[in-house]
């Protein structure tokens, strides 16, 4: 392993001459800073639900049971998307098909369930317009998720396209990886929205 | 060796794949100049629509000026342009003296300063500096010009409509900017801004997350971070903070979309309207504040880092020296990015916010004359005993300095809080930044034009013209903005219609006159400027591929590149980039792509040893000719 590490140390100091700077496939580098943009505004609405309820903006809202149901479903096309990509990697294209389906419509079931949310939010009486700030923000959340989500759907669509004709296996992986990179990372998403808005 | 023969095939490969067939076909007019692909033409299309922008901007600080300078003049003249903003006395509309300081804030800091600057430069210098076909996506590249082009049309439009543009105040602090009761300006202006600022945020992020790959993984052979022109460290920074900052001020601008039209109160709490108390409840302004100002300041440093790096690479050239400190003045721009996002409250130090918070805020905002004063120092250790060459860009770019370091000095004054509670929000503040990020930012983008206008029209602007440009601009900003200070100080608040109701600000009516006066001629100058251009562009002088004797990759295209920008193969990168009058070496200039087997003359002991090494990278260029 040490030897590993400096025979790489050396290559690095070589690589400082002139020989091909550190690189990696750029599109898929796009997808990792499209990324960083989305984490900076959900940063940026979070950080102002904290600050406001803080400021005493409002008491905090109990989710309902909806939202625990769309969250597990959510972890689980984050794993069939998974088993797309592996199976991908392993040229089983009828399995590709399957997977990428199988996320995509567990994807669409997601949605639904989050609007039912909204639906029991406006039963329990938590208002997105007239309610307190914290309200509100029980809806943008979930709202502005739900968009990123569609275009995750688009992209997914996109994917199984692909599929169909034959243009995702092990030496053309590079649309399958982002298409997973950006679904883990929705999901890491809602993940982090649904505990902070639990927990809050 | 194998991770390098793995990275190798990424940049080498593809860039190779379209190289050759580019000047073969013939574009149509529509593919050539208007959706275009080709990240010299898109640079271009930034450029000429910030100049338009640019006249628009300054044109209408012309018009607020008069109103300054001038409080009884009669505007009735004007009344073609103008229409009913102006009264059958003849007077200037107070609101609509309120929309034009605004519009002129936006246009000026976002569409000039921010797409102009950084969408010209780093479209254009990016893949041309670092030894790049093109950007990493084109179409998305070709996207954020467009996006830029529709939120200019929205904001353009928005200047037409009856009641009038946002008037709210660049900022656009809610509530008045949330309840379009509040003024003519607050209403369809100002969802328009809103409309316009969210387009205009997509084509940031489209063109920033671009340049950012572009940089990182589409450099030349032997182009390493540490050989990196600075102008590339300077955009590579600039597209970061914008990645960075954009998405919060989206954000932000959508829970104002939500306040204003659909009712929530996010920010907005206990509002009476002629006596009504409107229903919202428990929001509060000085949210946005936070979140406006998180994207605030760094948005000034993404106007004044592209010039940074400009005027750093103009006046290495210029100069005939290397550029003083080059690991510095990265390291600067690093300590200038960083904290450009942990000093945004020193613009909230009035809002009633923690005096204790403040002093943190006031701590970090101070550090900041750490790094602007090394690079200040550079720049001027950079002149030291230089063979300078006043080339139109070498005069802009000192000229950069001069205001640079006017203007950051009563930095240091506002960024104390103690001091702030007196100034905020006077003339002080205005010729504070019209100097440092204003005039520096534009004087940085000026150097830039007449630097590089060579490389994108292959013809010369004129000298003459330019040194009548650079002088009548150079004293013109002195004598708008030092005046202001003394305003500032007085007393005076900014964005007022009108000083003479006033006791306390009945006097300085001479000064104002004077400032306006010099405000007409500095921007009447600056029509030498849109003449020498166009002029240039069609009837210049043909330029030489390399006429300042520059270092940096894109002076080793053709004259004219086309699209792919080398007709062969990428050069290679073997040294930095500021060889400039180096000892013993036959010229005063040794280009990035001369391998140091050939200077055997200039070549230091350690570079010697790098000879060897070369030698290698031939074989590995051998070989990956033949992969491909």
């Amino acid at each position: 392993m040490l030897e590993m590490a400096m025979e790489n140390n050396l290559n690095l100091t070589q690589a400082e001459q002139a020989q091909a700077p550190l690189s990696m496939h750029p599109q898929k580098f796009i997808v990792w800073l499209f990324i960083v943009t989305t984490v900076m505004m959900f940063a940026g609405w979070t950080s102002t639900f904290i600050v406001a309820q803080a400021d005493g903006a409002g008491m905090a809202v109990e989710l309902p049971g909806v939202f625990t149901v769309s969250t597990v479903l959510l972890v689980l096309s984050s794993i069939s998307m998974h088993l797309a990509y592996r199976s991908g990697k392993k040229d089983n294209i009828g399995q590709v098909k399957a997977f990428t389906a199988a996320t995509f419509i567990l994807g669409v079931i997601f949605l639904v369930l989050q609007f039912q949310g909204f639906d029991s939010l406006k039963a329990n009486e938590v208002e997105f317009v007239g309610g307190t700030v914290i309200d509100s923000f029980t809806y943008v959340l979930p709202f502005m998720h739900g968009l990123h989500i569609t275009a995750g759907l688009i992209f997914l669509l996109v994917v199984l396209v692909k599929a169909f004709r034959y243009k995702v296996h092990s030496r053309n992986m590079a649309s399958m990886e982002m298409c997973a990179t950006f679904w883990h990372f929705l999901d890491g998403l809602w993940l982090y929205l649904f505990f902070f808005l639990q927990f809050n | 060796m194998a991770t390098i023969n793995v990275e190798k095939t990424h940049t080498g490969g593809h860039s190779d794949a379209h190289a050759h067939d580019d000047h073969a076909h013939h574009q149509s007019f529509i593919s050539k100049y208007i959706f275009t692909t080709d990240h010299k033409m898109i640079g271009k299309q930034f450029l000429v629509s910030g100049i338009f922008w640019a006249i628009i901007g300054g044109g209408l600080s012309i018009l607020f000026r008069l109103q300054l300078g001038f409080q009884d003049m009669n505007f009735a003249p004007l009344r073609w342009l103008l229409g009913d903003w102006i009264s059958s006395t003849g007077s200037l509309d107070s609101e609509f003296y309120l929309a034009m300081v605004t519009m002129h804030g936006t246009i000026m800091v976002f569409f000039v300063l921010t797409a102009g600057l950084s969408g010209t430069f780093a479209n254009y210098l990016i893949p041309l500096q670092i030894g790049a076909r093109d950007m990493a996506s084109g179409f998305m590249n070709m996207l954020s010009f467009w996006f830029f082009f529709l939120a200019s049309v929205v904001m353009f439009f928005s200047l037409f409509i009856q009641t009038g543009p946002a008037a709210g105040g660049w900022t656009s602090y809610p509530p008045l900017s949330a309840l379009p009761q509040a003024m003519s300006g607050s209403k369809l202006g100002m969802t328009l801004w809103l409309i316009s600022m969210a387009i205009f945020i997509a084509s940031q992020l489209l063109g920033g997350i671009n340049y950012i790959s572009t940089i990182i993984n589409l450099r030349t052979r032997g182009m390493s971070f540490s050989k990196m022109p600075l102008t590339v460290w300077a955009l590579l920074l600039t597209a970061i903070l914008g990645l960075l900052a954009f998405p919060v001020l989206l954000s932000a601008a959508l829970l104002l979309i939500f306040d204003r039209s659909f009712g929530t109160s996010f920010f907005l709490s206990d509002i009476y309207i002629a006596g009504e108390a409107l229903p919202h409840v428990g929001g509060s302004p000085l949210l946005f504040q936070h979140l406006f100002w998180f994207l605030g300041h760094p948005e000034v440093y993404i106007v004044i880092l592209p010039s940074f790096g400009i005027v750093s690479e103009v006046m290495a050239t210029n100069a005939r020296k290397p550029i003083f400190g080059y690991r510095a003045m990265i390291g600067s721009l690093l300590g200038i990015s960083v904290l450009s996002f942990v000093v945004w409250a020193h613009h909230m130090f009035v809002s009633g916010m923690n005096p204790f918070l403040g002093s943190v805020f006031m701590f970090l905002t101070l550090i900041i004359a750490v790094p602007s004063a090394v690079k200040v120092f550079n720049y001027l250790t950079t002149l030291w005993r230089g063979n300078l060459i006043f080339t139109t860009g070498m005069l802009f770019s000192i000229g950069f300095v001069s205001v640079f370091i006017s203007g950051g000095l009563t930095g240091i004054h506002l960024g104390n809080a103690a001091i702030d509670v007196q100034l905020h929000d006077t003339y002080f503040v205005i010729a504070h930044f019209h100097l440092v990020m204003g005039s520096a930012a534009f004087f940085g983008m000026m150097a830039g034009i007449y630097h590089w206008f060579p490389k994108m029209f292959g013809r010369m602007m004129d000298e003459k013209l330019g040194y009548a440009h650079f002088w009548a601009t150079f004293i013109g900003v002195y004598l708008v903005f030092f005046p202001l200070h003394y305003i500032g100080i007085a007393g005076f608040p900014r964005r007022y219609y009108s000083f003479t109701n006033f006791d306390a600000f009945s006097g300085f009516t001479d000064l104002n006159m004077f400032v306006t006066v010099a405000a007409i001629l500095t921007f009447s100058a600056q029509a030498i400027f849109i003449f020498n251009f166009f002029y240039s562009m069609f009837l210049g002088r043909r330029a030489s591929a390399n006429p300042w004797k520059s270092n940096t990759l894109e002076w080793t295209t053709p004259v004219e590149p086309g699209h792919g920008n080398w007709p062969g193969e990428i050069p290679t990168v073997y040294r930095w980039p500021y060889d400039y009058s180096k000892p013993g070496a036959r010229e005063d200039y040794i280009p990035q792509n001369i391998p140091y087997a050939m200077t055997p003359e200039s070549n230091l002991p350690h570079e010697n040893e790098m000879i060897d090494r070369e030698k290698d990278d031939d074989s590995i260029i051998v070989d990956d000719e033949t992969k491909h």
